[in-house]
């Protein structure tokens, strides 16, 4: 074949695109081969690591599953209703995905210091708690499961949602019989994508909950307890242990049809 | 009958109607014919609640419906594209309305069987819409919409998907069942012979305004 201008277009952004998987392929490669899978397995049956793990396991899927309830009303909200004010509605619901993590962590503990704060935690005690591990998760991963919503519901037609309410539906029952049953896939894919998101959330917790061994410590907490202590095998399991865990994460999203 | 009253619509400052003032008699087959983007659609999704006129009224049998939500209207509305829910089977789409009404389940079932052999899908009751023909499409349409037991139906160019041999057999239909169920039906079209063969009363919408001839 030979090389026209055009081929030679396609073979640098080829090699550009590789050369991107292949430092990211050298980054995962070195990391596992820091280690042996036996001494994986070691630190990851320790006591520490497995109430990480399953505290992660569970605040992760809890925060997720809240985020996909406020994410489906609000995406559903920003795509079929045209207001006043609607593109600032909608820029300031991404200001937890541009805001450092430390600062969404500093505006959680500074709130719960306020009057409406300290109401709020005199029923629900969220400061250093495991709520509120889950709580510094919902807030940033909500943003990102608020954007998916969006994004699945700008690609269903309202035609059908129009057509149910000439049929005798209420906007709420053609939301919950017609739309909802339509984006499935999507809402699967929001709470894939917010639990990934909370899996990888570290500052906000750090902040907010602490990272109190055998109480408030997820695994991102483990990983920077871990190196703070110089044990870099602990922290190196860890770590591919949550890689594995995206890895999955993404397949599921990927299953479902839609783009992270 | 139904009754538009001076209907305008505007939308950026831009009229898409104009002063729309028609009757349309009871059991009357209506064709609506005029150029692509004159404002047929936005008429009828006026007619059905899905969209508030700027200025003017919508009466059905004399009663002002202008303010009423679509599902108090009683009217039955297929779009272009059918807009078939997704993920529903043939029977759930038919039988959405009854349901939605409360109707008993043996009495719901009833419904959708009457209809589905009215259309000629008992076969698809159990298909879903990914798996349906253009031509099946538009009979599950339309079946959905009488299911809802409307007194106006609105068609938007149901036609369009199908090709010229099923077309006549779905003239005939539509013939058939605006008289079986004593139906009046305002039907959107850019074919003439559609309009001459269904048509009693044939309008035309030239540049937002509406012509009777």
């Amino acid at each position: 074949m030979r090389l026209n201008r055009s081929n030679l277009c396609w073979l640098v952004l080829a090699l550009i695109t590789v050369a991107y998987l292949l430092f990211w392929a050298l980054l995962l490669g070195a990391t596992a081969t820091y280690s042996t899978p036996d001494s994986w397995l070691q630190v990851l049956r320790s006591p520490e690591i497995r109430h990480a793990t399953f505290l992660s396991l569970l605040t992760c899927s809890l925060a997720a599953g809240f985020a996909l309830l406020l994410a489906v009303p609000v995406g559903y909200l920003m795509t079929r209703l045209e207001f006043r004010g609607k593109s600032w509605l909608d820029a300031a619901l991404d200001i937890p995905i541009i805001l450092p993590p430390l600062v969404v962590g500093l505006c959680l503990l500074i709130f719960f210091q306020t009057k409406i704060g300290k109401v709020i935690e005199m029923a629900i005690p969220f400061t250093y708690q495991v709520s509120g591990v889950i709580l510094a998760q919902f807030v940033v991963a909500a943003a990102f499961a608020i954007r998916t919503m969006r994004g699945t519901f700008q690609h269903l037609s309202a035609r059908p949602e129009d057509v149910a309410l000439t049929l005798g539906c209420t906007r709420f029952q053609a939301l919950w019989h017609v739309a909802l049953p339509a984006a499935r896939r999507g809402m699967l894919a929001a709470f894939c994508i917010a639990w990934a998101r909370s899996l990888g959330e570290f500052g906000p917790i750090l902040v907010f909950a602490g990272a109190t061994r055998m109480k408030t410590e997820v695994l991102p907490t483990t990983v920077w307890l871990e190196l703070s202590v110089g044990n870099l095998e602990a922290a190196v399991a860890v770590s591919l242990f949550m890689v594995l865990l995206a890895v999955l994460v993404l397949v599921a999203v990927r299953a479902t049809g839609e783009k992270v | 009958m139904i009754q538009l009253d001076q209907l305008t619509w505007s939308v950026s400052g831009r009229t898409i109607l104009e002063n729309v003032t028609v009757e349309i008699p009871a059991n009357t087959y209506a064709v609506l014919m005029g150029p692509t983007g004159c404002g047929k659609t936005t008429l009828l999704e006026i007619l059905c609640g899905l969209r508030r006129p700027t200025v003017g009224r919508v009466l059905l049998d004399g009663v002002d419906v202008t303010e009423l939500e679509p599902r108090e209207r009683g009217i039955g509305y297929v779009p272009q594209d059918l807009a078939l829910f997704p993920g529903l089977s043939v029977r759930e789409q038919i039988g959405f309305a009854p349901k939605l009404r409360g109707v008993p389940l043996t009495e719901k079932k009833q419904q959708v069987n009457r209809l589905a052999e009215q259309f000629g899908i008992v076969p698809l009751l159990d298909r879903l819409p990914d798996m349906l023909s253009g031509g099946e499409k538009q009979r599950v349409a339309l079946a959905r919409a009488l299911a809802a037991q409307p007194r106006l139906l609105l068609l938007d160019e149901p036609l369009s998907a199908l090709d010229e041999s099923m077309r006549a057999e779905a003239v005939a239909l539509l013939q058939r069942v605006q008289q079986e169920h004593g139906l009046t039906v305002l039907h959107v079209t850019h074919s003439s012979s559609e309009a001459a063969a269904l048509g009693h009363l044939h309008l035309r919408m030239v540049a937002g305004r509406l012509e009777v001839g």
